[in-house]
């Protein structure tokens, strides 16, 4: 069951799952030369749910459902340095750092949505107490 | 779930950040070395990181760290003249390894900072992966 309450932080979760991975290979990678960093954008994200939800015609049940943060979570795209290296690695630490602990921080945002929700929920399904 | 793939990223830089910690304590335990032969003296050692994705791959092109190789320097050997030291040459010179060591104590920082760096991303993924456990308790 698809409850679209839950579904549309799930697609958040899904998203910043996601950026993490991209950003802890940013940081991994920092001693790396000729590593460029990546990184998604929230709003191509949104963009492409926007797109999505766009009423289509479900002909199968093997068709998904599909709205919230796309898939995919948008693009991985080229971060650009502020600051040329020597050996070409795009990663600058503080950058890196400051994205991976917003994004660890709208993850536990996400998380506690959900959390209320799953609890208003169960709180109507036992009639309040 | 794309989290766990943070610890094998994260692992794997680790690992590479250890073994730059392992050449740079090479490096700098045998900087005071000389030899008599400029053939045979120690050269400053360097490990050369590339990325590394083989079972990581995916369209987000998340990428881990491997250890390319280890390269030595090619930095001018120091020559001194000390006719009276048990290594010197028939010309009375000694050969000093090329080891600078500015450039390892730096070398070392970088190194133990992004070994940290990487703790510090697992333990924040931990935690995050431990709170979606415990969703909806």
């Amino acid at each position: 069951m698809d409850i679209p309450a839950l579904s549309q932080h799930e697609q958040a979760l899904r998203f910043r799952a996601l950026r993490n991975q991209v950003l802890s290979s940013n940081i991994a990678n920092a001693d790396t030369p000729n590593y460029k960093a990546r990184d998604l954008e929230f709003a191509d994200a949104l963009k492409g749910a926007r797109h999505e939800s766009l009423g289509m015609t479900q002909t199968s049940d093997l068709h998904k459902q599909a709205w919230g943060t796309s898939r995919d979570g948008g693009k991985t795209m080229y971060r650009i340095p502020t600051q040329p290296t020597l050996d070409g690695n795009t990663v600058e630490m503080d950058v890196e750092q400051a994205a991976f602990a917003e994004n660890a921080l709208q993850y536990r945002t996400s998380l506690a949505f959900l959390d209320g929700k799953i609890r208003t929920l169960r709180y109507a399904l036992k009639g309040g107490d | 779930m794309s989290l766990f793939k943070v610890f094998d990223v994260a692992g794997s830089a680790m690992n590479a950040q250890s073994v730059r910690m392992n050449v740079t304590a090479s490096n700098l335990a045998n900087a005071g070395n000389v030899s008599g032969d400029p053939d045979k003296v120690y050269r400053a050692k360097q490990p050369v990181f590339s990325t590394f994705s083989s079972s990581l791959a995916d369209q987000s092109g998340v990428q881990g760290v491997r250890l390319q190789g280890v390269v030595e320097s090619n930095a001018p050997i120091q020559v001194r003249y000390q006719p009276g030291h048990p290594e010197a040459n028939a010309e009375g010179n000694v050969y000093a390894s090329n080891v600078s060591t500015v450039e390892e104590m730096v070398n070392m920082m970088s190194a133990s900072r992004s070994y940290k760096n990487n703790v510090e991303m697992i333990n924040t993924t931990k935690d995050l992966l431990l709170q979606t456990l415990s969703l909806g308790r």
